[in-house]
Order: C-alpha cells, then structure tokens, then sequence
C-alpha cells in the first residue's frame, strides 16, 4: 500500500481493520497518485464493505458492535431496545400477518437478547408453575392424592426451553449459512436475528401454558393446535423467503423440519407437564371432562 | 548549597548567569507523617471489644430493615450495601422451605440448594439485566437491594408456617393466600423504589418486569408449601 503520510490515521486503521476481518469483501482499487485519490479509495472501501457485510450472514451481525466479546459494552450493544419496541415485537409475534417477515419488518438490524431470554424464562416458570396447578385441579377428588409441590420439574422445563431456544436456532442457522455458501443466491439471517425470531415466537406459549390448567380436554388440544399454528406460522413465514431460492426438496424439507420441531415441543410440554391421570385404582376411565366436574363439586362440598 | 555550585558548574556552565534571589523561601519539611499523626487511627477498629463489632453490623443490617419495611426515596440501602442481611433472609427462608421432618425421596419439594440458588442466581441475573439496559447502578448495590426486599416475603414464610400449624383447611389456604400476596406487592413495590430510579424512563418497565417475575416465583414456593405429614 502507498505511504500513509497524507492520511487520517484513523481512516487508514478501520480500512485496515475491515479488511483483514473480511478478506473476501470485494474492494475497489483506484491506483492514482495523490492523497486525495487514496482517500477515495478508502471511502469507497468502507461502504463496499458495509453493504456486503449487512448481507453476509456472519456470526454477529456484521461486527458494528463496539469492543471484543470480553467487554461490558459488547452485550450491552444488544440490549438496545426501549419497552415499547418488546412489546411491538412481542406483538408482531403474537399477530403474524401474511407476507410481513418478522425479521424484516419488527428487528430491522436490531437483535435484541433481551426478549429471547426473559421470555423463555418466563415460559420455563409459567409451564412448571401451570403444570403444578392443573395436577393440583385434575386430582383434586382423587382421596388417595396428596398435593406436593413439583418443584423438580422446573429444572426440567427450564433445560427443554433453553436447549430449543438456543441449539434450534443454531442449527436452523448453521444449515442456512451452509446452503448460502453453496448457492450465493440464498439470503440468509445472522446468528442472533434466528435467536431473536424464536424468542419472541415462543411468547405465545405464554398465555396458552396458562390457559392449560383449564381441565377440560378437548378446549387443551385446540389451545395446543391454536398456539402450534400461530407461533409456526411467524417461523414460517421468517424462515420461507430464505429457503425458497434453494432446490424444491431441501426448501421444504427444511420447513418440514423447523415445524415439525415446533410441533414436538408444544405436545412435549403438554403430555409432561399437563399429564392427564391415567387409571389410578378408581374408575377413571379416557373421558376426563364429567368424571372431573363431578369430582371438583363433590370436594368443594367436603371442603366446607 | 555552596558544595552543589561548585560541583555544578563545570556542567552548567551557561547557568551561572542565572542567579537565584535569595527571598524566595526553598525549604520545606518532606517527612512523611506517621504513627499518632496519621487520621485513620481514630477508627481503627482492632483494639475494640467483638461485641461492639458485631453489634455495629447487626445495627446496619436492622436498619436497613427498617428502610425496606417503609420504602422511602433514601439512599440508605444503596451508599452502604452489605450483604449480610440478604444471606441471612436467603438461609432463613430455604431453611423454612423444608420441613423440618425427613423428606420422603420423591418430594418434589425445593431443595435447599434449589432455593438458594434461584434467590442468588436470580438477583445476579436482573442486576446483569439492569446494568445491560444501560443502569447506573452498580453491582453490589443491586443485589443488596434485591436481597433485602426478601424481607416481607421471609415474614409471610413466618407467618405461613404458624397459620398452618393449625388445621389444613380451605380458610387457612385463603389465609395464607392473601398474606402472600400482600408481602408480594409489599417486595416488588419495595424493590422498584430503590432500582427504577436508575434506568432511563423508557426502560423502567423492562427492568421491572424481571423483579416481578423474580419475587412472583419465590411467592408460589412459600404458597405451595405443605409441611410433610
């Protein structure tokens, strides 16, 4: 490279930064004389560079952060969201319109670990404490049932959610980014968008975790269905403009796979945490919903 | 001073113009102040009975207490935090939490370990929230108010265990009900006094919500406490 003198210190550094963290970003040469033309030539670098990157699905969303992974300041970087910008997207997650990408349209760039996190923290207590309430209400006329509190089950819920939230995420993106370096066309979400899309997709368990503790068996299994198809269809509608450039086969097999995952665990929560008594010695037999209301007048008499 | 000019002059020579008045006062004293002279000797706190060290401690922690009880905007529970006193109410409560008799294997009641862990782990985890949102306040600072806040709810633990010392009716379950709840709202309302002036307004919901969720969980453990038959 020509001599530095005649330059900014400063501009020279963050070309030369750009470029070794991205050696296959495409530069542009223009090789005059001059200051001035170097200058140029390094402006035209930078914003070379920043488009691709926008583009590139690299780890971290195009490393705009300030300071490595080891400073405060780099987490902070994605904790820049105010309450009203959670609840809109929490919001868009809840609502999925068709044709409006979540990633798109509510992040725009701006992943966030703050709704991810304290939602799935959230799902873990809100499904262990439901679960807790529906055995408590579906063996409540059951004499031989003594209520204990099934506090082991959080740890559980809380392995099952973080382990989705996270390894899914990992592979959905890692498949993606391979399949976008084998054909260019592909575009793909960064590491922490996927994240974030999942997050907030989880919300709508929320709700229907708690409205799960209404012992009434077939209003349980539309609640699943309502909430699996809600939360699928914000995945689906993500994740679909990003497969659909690839081969017919691997799109849908790859959507296959997301809802299909999606699926599994909302019927997971509901057949661990939300178990329906099976033959305990007394007459229970499949159908729940009468033998249960008889049960819960019959205790609410006893109990005063 | 006529030694150093002599030695000096074969070096400096071109200073030899500069004379130097004799008015301007170039004496000093560079000893170092030590022993009685020094002001922390007044506080030295070695040679006093372990009485009053004790009790100075068990004085700061009562009285901050006393602040979570009547949450005020002081700054009490923030300039000096200690974190004694949420130790304390942390190993009270997870003790109270477990029964007192043998456990039978398959309780699925919290385990010591599970209950410290979550009230530590926990206030670790909103004070990160905090200070990731952009908070002002510092670590220690955060966790001591968190810790502290555990007051009413170790109280309604307390006042749980007696009420179900008597008969396990639908009355005591109403009881206990409303004096959880109370100690809840008391906690959360205690807790957000201290830690929402920190944040920037359009964030003060983001910070809150954690602390909710925090003392909500620790509330459905006291709630969901039986004592084994």
């Amino acid at each position: 490279m020509a001599s530095p003198d005649d330059l900014t210190f400063q501009e020279f550094e963050e070309a030369a930064d750009l470029l070794s963290s991205n050696p296959g970003a495409s530069t542009l040469s223009i090789s005059s004389p001059g200051a001035a033309a170097f200058s140029e030539d390094v402006k035209v670098d930078l914003s070379d560079d920043e488009d691709h990157q926008q583009e590139s699905s690299e780890l971290l969303g195009g490393e705009k952060q300030t300071g490595g992974f080891w400073t405060f300041e780099y987490y902070q970087s994605f904790f820049n969201v105010d309450a009203m910008q959670v609840l809109d997207r929490i919001k868009g997650s809840v609502m999925p319109l068709p044709g409006r990408n979540f990633v798109k349209h509510h992040i725009r760039n701006n992943p966030d670990l703050y709704g991810p996190f304290w939602i799935c923290v959230t799902l873990v207590f809100s499904v262990a404490i439901s679960g807790d309430l529906y055995t408590f209400l579906i063996n409540k006329g059951n004499p031989e049932f003594h209520y204990r509190p099934q506090f082991n089950k959080v740890s559980i819920a809380a392995v099952t959610v973080f382990l989705y939230a996270w390894l899914v995420p990992l592979g959905v993106w890692g498949f993606l980014t391979w399949r976008q370096s084998v054909e260019r066309h592909i575009s793909g979400y960064t590491f922490l968008e996927t994240v974030c899309v999942y997050g907030y997709s989880l919300f709508i368990y929320i709700p229907a975790s708690i409205l799960w503790t209404i012992p009434v068996y077939w209003l349980e299994w539309l609640l699943i269905a309502i909430a699996m198809v809600i939360s699928g269809s914000v995945l689906v509608m993500t994740f679909w403009p990003a497969v659909r450039d690839d081969t017919r086969l691997t799109a849908f097999a790859t959507m296959a796979v997301i809802v299909s995952l999606h699926a599994l665990l909302a019927v997971g929560f509901k057949l661990y945490f939300f178990k329906t008594p099976t033959n305990t010695g007394s007459s229970h037999s499949g159908q729940q919903t009468t033998p249960a209301a008889n049960h819960t007048t019959l205790a609410v008499g006893k109990h005063q | 001073m006529a030694e150093v000019e002599e030695s000096s002059k074969p070096l400096f020579a071109g200073l030899s113009d500069i004379s130097i008045s004799e008015d301007i006062p170039v004496e000093g004293d560079i000893s170092v102040p030590v022993g009685s002279q020094n002001p922390d000797d007044d506080f030295s706190t070695l040679d006093e009975p372990v009485k009053d060290t004790i009790l100075r401690d068990l004085r700061a922690v009562g009285q901050k207490f006393v602040h979570v009880l009547y949450p005020k905007k002081s700054s009490a529970l923030l300039k000096d935090w200690d974190l004694w006193g949420p130790l304390l109410l942390c190993v009270t409560l997870a003790l109270m939490l477990q029964g007192g008799s043998a456990d039978s294997g398959e309780d699925g009641r919290p385990q010591f370990a599970e209950v410290f862990v979550i009230i530590w782990f926990g206030s670790v985890i909103i004070t990160l929230n905090s200070k990731l949102l952009g908070g002002t306040i510092s670590f220690f600072q955060s966790l001591c108010v968190l810790g502290y806040c555990i007051l009413p709810l170790t109280v309604a633990m307390i006042v749980c265990r007696i009420v179900l010392l008597g008969a396990l009716s639908s009355v005591s379950f109403v009881v206990r009900l409303i004096v959880v709840t109370a100690s809840f709202c008391w906690s959360t309302f205690a807790s957000t006094a201290f830690l929402a002036d920190s944040q920037p307004a359009n964030r003060k919901a983001l910070v809150v919500y954690p602390v909710f969720l925090f003392y909500f969980v620790i509330s459905w453990m006291i709630l969901t406490f039986l004592p084994s038959p």
